[in-house]
């Protein structure tokens, strides 16, 4: 590039310069069978429940890389404003900065208007900056959030579209958490009530999916109250076998050392090693 | 999970001719200014997302004034329009960072942050631009 010209202004924003140089790379690479890096993800079981104040949001907080654990406590359940958050599943860099970038256009709306902002707002500025990049921003966000209209829980899906249900749950533990989901929620739950759905959703994802994992984190938001509970339940603690319900204590992971004695001596001879000085030296320190 | 994280090779691209080289005297490519190039170059997008990206702005302008003129009548959008172009002309030379404070405002950018903003800020790129180049190039002496 060095020897060609610039005419005009550069603009921001993304820049497609080297796509032409990653495929050929990419197809060089594959032809010796190797992989390229994959991205970050975060193989996520998310989840959030509407209740009769507000809203729960629930999350694990594994971070994945293909087959290794990246993060083995990364925080999933993002802030947008300071009573609306969203959980983010896909890519974890994705998630991260399309949540700062509504973030920051949520506050410029909400210092433009004087007014708390309404999660209709976040979910209209997400689903068009996520359909602008047609997918390719590998973003699955559950946002929710309680403003002058009650509370409200969307789902929004990396190509853009978006659903507004009472109940919903995303990431590759979805199916485990929409089981627990399916077969216990009720209209209008108590508080203790819907965390502890919440607790148990994404504990099925925990044990029931490879890409969830760690701990659990909830944040419960209500008109003026918000709750963010990091963590909520450490499911899965290291040397501690994991408790079910039917089990009174957690057990230690078991002690596989013998007891000394558990083999018989049959004879012991000890040999002293003479150690002869052959040289002394005194190397004096520079101490000045 | 649908990621398209680090594949680059679009499956599905369609040619299209938006992607031409810049033409200099006799019709012939310019190549000092746009390098070599070869017709299979120039006639894929490199990814899916260049064109649509490129013409982003020039679309949703489009659309908007053509809403406007279809609600409210031709002076709106002659009106702004006429602003803009007004806006536009505040600036530095081409080769110094102008704020474009007034086109911005302008168009509402001055409430909102997206990725223009954060990725690749011209005001730090790593190019710059030869001053004699491109004010030719601006006032059409190429």
């Amino acid at each position: 590039m060095a020897t060609l010209s610039v005419c005009q202004p550069q603009l921001g924003g993304f820049s497609f310069e080297n796509c032409k140089r990653n495929a050929v790379l990419e197809a060089e690479v594959t032809k010796l069978g190797c992989n390229i890096p994959s991205a970050r993800k975060t193989g996520t079981t998310i989840c959030g429940v509407v209740f009769k104040d507000g809203i729960v949001l629930g999350a694990d907080t594994r971070a994945t890389e293909g087959m290794i654990v990246a993060d083995k406590n990364c925080s999933k359940i993002h802030y947008i404003s300071p009573n609306i958050y969203c959980c983010g599943a896909g890519t974890a860099a994705d998630t991260e900065m399309t949540t700062q970038i509504i973030s920051s256009n949520l506050e410029l709306h909400s210092l433009s208007t004087s007014r708390l902002p309404r999660v209709a707002t976040a979910n209209r500025m997400l689903k068009q900056m996520l359909f602008r990049y047609q997918g390719h921003i590998g973003a699955a966000l559950v946002l929710g959030g309680v403003d002058c209209n009650g509370p409200h829980l969307y789902s929004i899906y990396p190509h853009g579209s978006t659903d507004k249900l009472p109940y919903v749950t995303m990431g590759s533990g979805s199916l485990a958490a929409m089981a627990v989901f399916e077969d216990r929620y009720k209209q209008d739950m108590e508080e203790e009530d819907a965390k502890r759905l919440v607790r148990d959703a994404i504990a099925a994802g925990i044990f029931n999916d490879l890409g969830s994992g760690s701990n659990i984190d909830l944040c419960v938001i209500t008109k003026g109250r918000v709750d963010y509970l990091r963590p909520h339940d450490m499911a899965n603690k290291k040397g501690v076998r994991c408790v079910y319900e039917h089990e009174a204590l957690p057990h230690q992971t078991g002690n596989y050392k013998y007891k000394q004695g558990t083999t018989g001596v049959l004879t012991k001879s000890v040999i002293k090693l003479d150690l002869e000085v052959v040289e002394e030296t005194v190397q004096t320190m520079d101490t000045s | 999970m649908n990621t398209r994280g680090l594949r680059s090779q679009p499956k599905d691209s369609v040619p299209v001719t938006g992607m031409g080289q810049q033409v200099g005297a006799y019709g012939v490519q310019d190549t000092l200014r746009s390098g070599f190039s070869s017709v299979k170059n120039e006639l894929l997008p490199s990814h899916a997302l260049e064109l649509s990206e490129k013409n982003f702005q020039l679309n949703q302008d489009k659309m908007n004034f053509s809403n406007l003129r279809n609600i409210q009548g031709l002076h709106a959008p002659l009106k702004l329009q006429m602003e803009y172009r007004a806006a536009r002309q505040i600036q530095r030379l081409p080769f110094l960072q102008s704020s474009h404070l007034a086109l911005d405002t302008l168009k509402g950018n001055d409430e909102s942050i997206s990725f223009e903003d954060i990725l690749n800020d011209p005001s730090q790129s790593e190019m710059v631009g030869e001053p004699h180049i491109m004010m030719e190039y601006k006032l059409g002496l190429m």
